[in-house]
């Protein structure tokens, strides 16, 4: 009986501090994004060091990004054209490789890779720059964080993903064509016909609409955590993984929301 | 000027400080001593504003710092330096850059004549060679990343300056160069200031009053004679204590020099 009563007692407690927690973070990342958008309007301090981590996150992220979507197309073709031969129309293929690339994978694909290469260098810059106070210093020399460290950091990242995301749609579909014309003979004029059959112009929005939340989910989270780091080295190491994970989660719960709500059957 | 009035602030059970004030006023150089961890870093952060008192005011220029705006705060700020205990300089930056920083007034800043000039100038007050300019952070001694920092601090020529523990960790000769720079600064251009310290021989020397943060509280706060003399227990133990320290660092500096 004791037992069960320091059992609930407990819980209640966990629940009740996981709460307080969950509400901390809850009001402290509000007020951050509240934060950077009365910063817009200071863009002669964040434009140039947005286009400074622009180069370098985008470069950097360019050859990993391609080299994914690539061996994505080649296996989305490969398994197509495992299920479809004999049963449905070569052509049909051109519209599965290019649909789900534009789709689903261009998008989270990149989304994923950039959340753990950018998300994790960001908190770690961050929490490193907090724990030995030199965002303190910053402030100290009456400069905003958010428009120094921040609003740079998201802002490239809200230019780089898209366009990686492009990139990332255009190799997939390539190697997907290359790979299918390998393995099952696909011609182009099929595989055009095919990708053009089902194409809406309402596609490729889709898929920039989505890339532009999950850049936002990828570069806030993790400067939000970064720059709420405490305790010396481990803090900053707690926080750069704890990034990780949640831009990557983030990502994956927007991607069910954002099809819900434009593709999503009425 | 700069008033702390009955200040209080903790973190979780840890209570730091427990009504504390003090007054710095204009022209005039403090010296804030106490053992370490007794909160005197969390004491300065709260003038410029770094942390907010759970209660009580601190005033600044005529300004209550804890109610200030975002904007206002930014404006107050660039008249106050701020030399951060560890340095604290921006790593992926050369020397030349931090120091450039300091510059906070708009004009100025974006005059590349004048920054240049700055920099050097500050370089040379806080006896650094031109040629640190080039350097980064990571390249630098402990002691001259210190120095860096009060670089930083005083590029903008600020009104107020709050130095945390600007000497601990430098060689003699550098530690005399910075106490005569606060002299200076005070002497030529009124700046006013705190010097967190807890060597007692050097505060001693560049302060026109003492104050003694002990147990969450000021213990004591006058003149150096008047703190000297004080007849309370604490005071007097912190001050022998350390005074005999620095008997013996000064006798262990002189038998090195001998022997060498
Ligand atoms: N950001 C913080 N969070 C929690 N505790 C802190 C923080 N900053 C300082 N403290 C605590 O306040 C006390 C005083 O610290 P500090 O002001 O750095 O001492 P010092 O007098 O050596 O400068 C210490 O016990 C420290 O643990
Ligand atoms: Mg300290």
């Amino acid at each position: 009986m004791a037992r069960r009563a320091t059992i609930t007692l407990d819980l209640r407690r966990l629940v009740g501090r996981w709460s307080l927690r969950a509400a901390d973070h809850t009001g402290r990342f509000t007020f951050l994004v509240l934060d950077m958008l009365r910063g817009v309007a200071e863009w002669r301090i964040y434009l140039p060091r947005t286009f400074e981590q622009a180069q370098q996150v985008g470069y950097g992220s360019l050859f990993i990004v391609l080299l994914v979507a690539g061996f994505a197309g080649a296996v989305t073709s490969l398994q197509t054209g495992y299920q479809f031969t004999g049963t449905l129309p070569l052509y049909y293929a051109g519209a599965v490789i290019s649909e789900s690339m534009i789709l689903e994978l261009g998008p989270v694909l990149t989304a994923l890779i950039l959340a753990g290469r950018i998300g994790a260098r960001y908190a770690a810059e961050l929490g490193s720059m907090r724990v030995t106070e030199q965002i303190d210093a910053l402030e100290s020399l009456g400069r905003s964080p958010i428009t120094h460290l921040l609003m740079p950091r998201v802002f490239a990242g809200i230019l780089v993903i898209p366009a990686l995301t492009m990139f990332a749609n255009a190799t997939g579909i390539v190697v997907g064509f290359f790979t299918a014309k390998g393995s099952l003979g696909l011609t182009y004029a099929d595989f055009e016909y095919g990708a053009r059959y089902f194409f809406r112009p309402l596609d490729l929005w889709y898929s920039l609409v989505k890339s532009y939340c999950f850049a936002a989910a990828a570069t806030v989270i993790p400067c939000y955590l970064g720059f709420n780091a405490q305790q010396g080295a481990e803090g900053v190491g707690r926080a750069t993984t704890t990034a990780v994970v949640s831009a990557s989660v983030s990502i994956l719960l927007l991607d069910v929301v954002i099809t819900q709500l434009l593709l999503g059957v009425k | 000027m700069i008033q702390v009035i009955n200040v209080s602030k903790r973190f979780l059970h840890n209570i730091v400080l427990d009504g504390v004030s003090l007054e710095v006023r204009d022209g005039e150089t403090v010296a804030l001593l106490g053992p370490s961890g007794v909160g005197k870093s969390v004491l300065l952060k709260h003038i410029n504003g770094l942390m907010k008192p759970d209660a009580g005011d601190v005033i600044v220029d005529g300004l209550s710092v804890p109610r200030l705006k975002r904007k206002e705060i930014q404006q107050l700020r660039s008249k106050i330096g701020y030399v951060f205990q560890y340095g604290a300089l921006f790593d992926s930056m050369s020397v030349y850059e931090n120091i450039r920083l300091g510059i906070t007034d708009e004009t100025c800043a974006n005059d590349d004549g004048y920054c240049n000039d700055r920099v050097k100038e500050c370089l040379r007050l806080v006896n650094l060679a031109p040629d640190v300019a080039e350097k980064y952070p990571a390249e630098l001694s402990g002691g001259m990343k210190k120095r860096v920092g009060i670089a930083r601090a005083i590029a903008g020529a600020p009104k107020y300056l709050l130095y945390d523990e600007p000497t601990s960790g430098l060689d003699p000769v550098n530690a005399d160069v910075i106490d005569a720079l606060i002299e200076r600064l005070r002497d030529e251009l009124g700046v006013t200031s705190v010097v967190v310290s807890h060597d007692v021989r050097g505060s001693f020397r560049v302060a026109d009053r003492v104050a003694l943060l002990w147990q969450a509280k000021i213990r004591a706060d006058g003149t150096p004679e008047q703190v000297l003399a004080s007849q309370d227990a604490a005071v007097q133990q912190f001050l022998e204590r350390d005074l005999e320290m620095g008997l013996i660092q000064a006798e262990g500096e002189a038998r090195a020099k001998r022997g060498a």
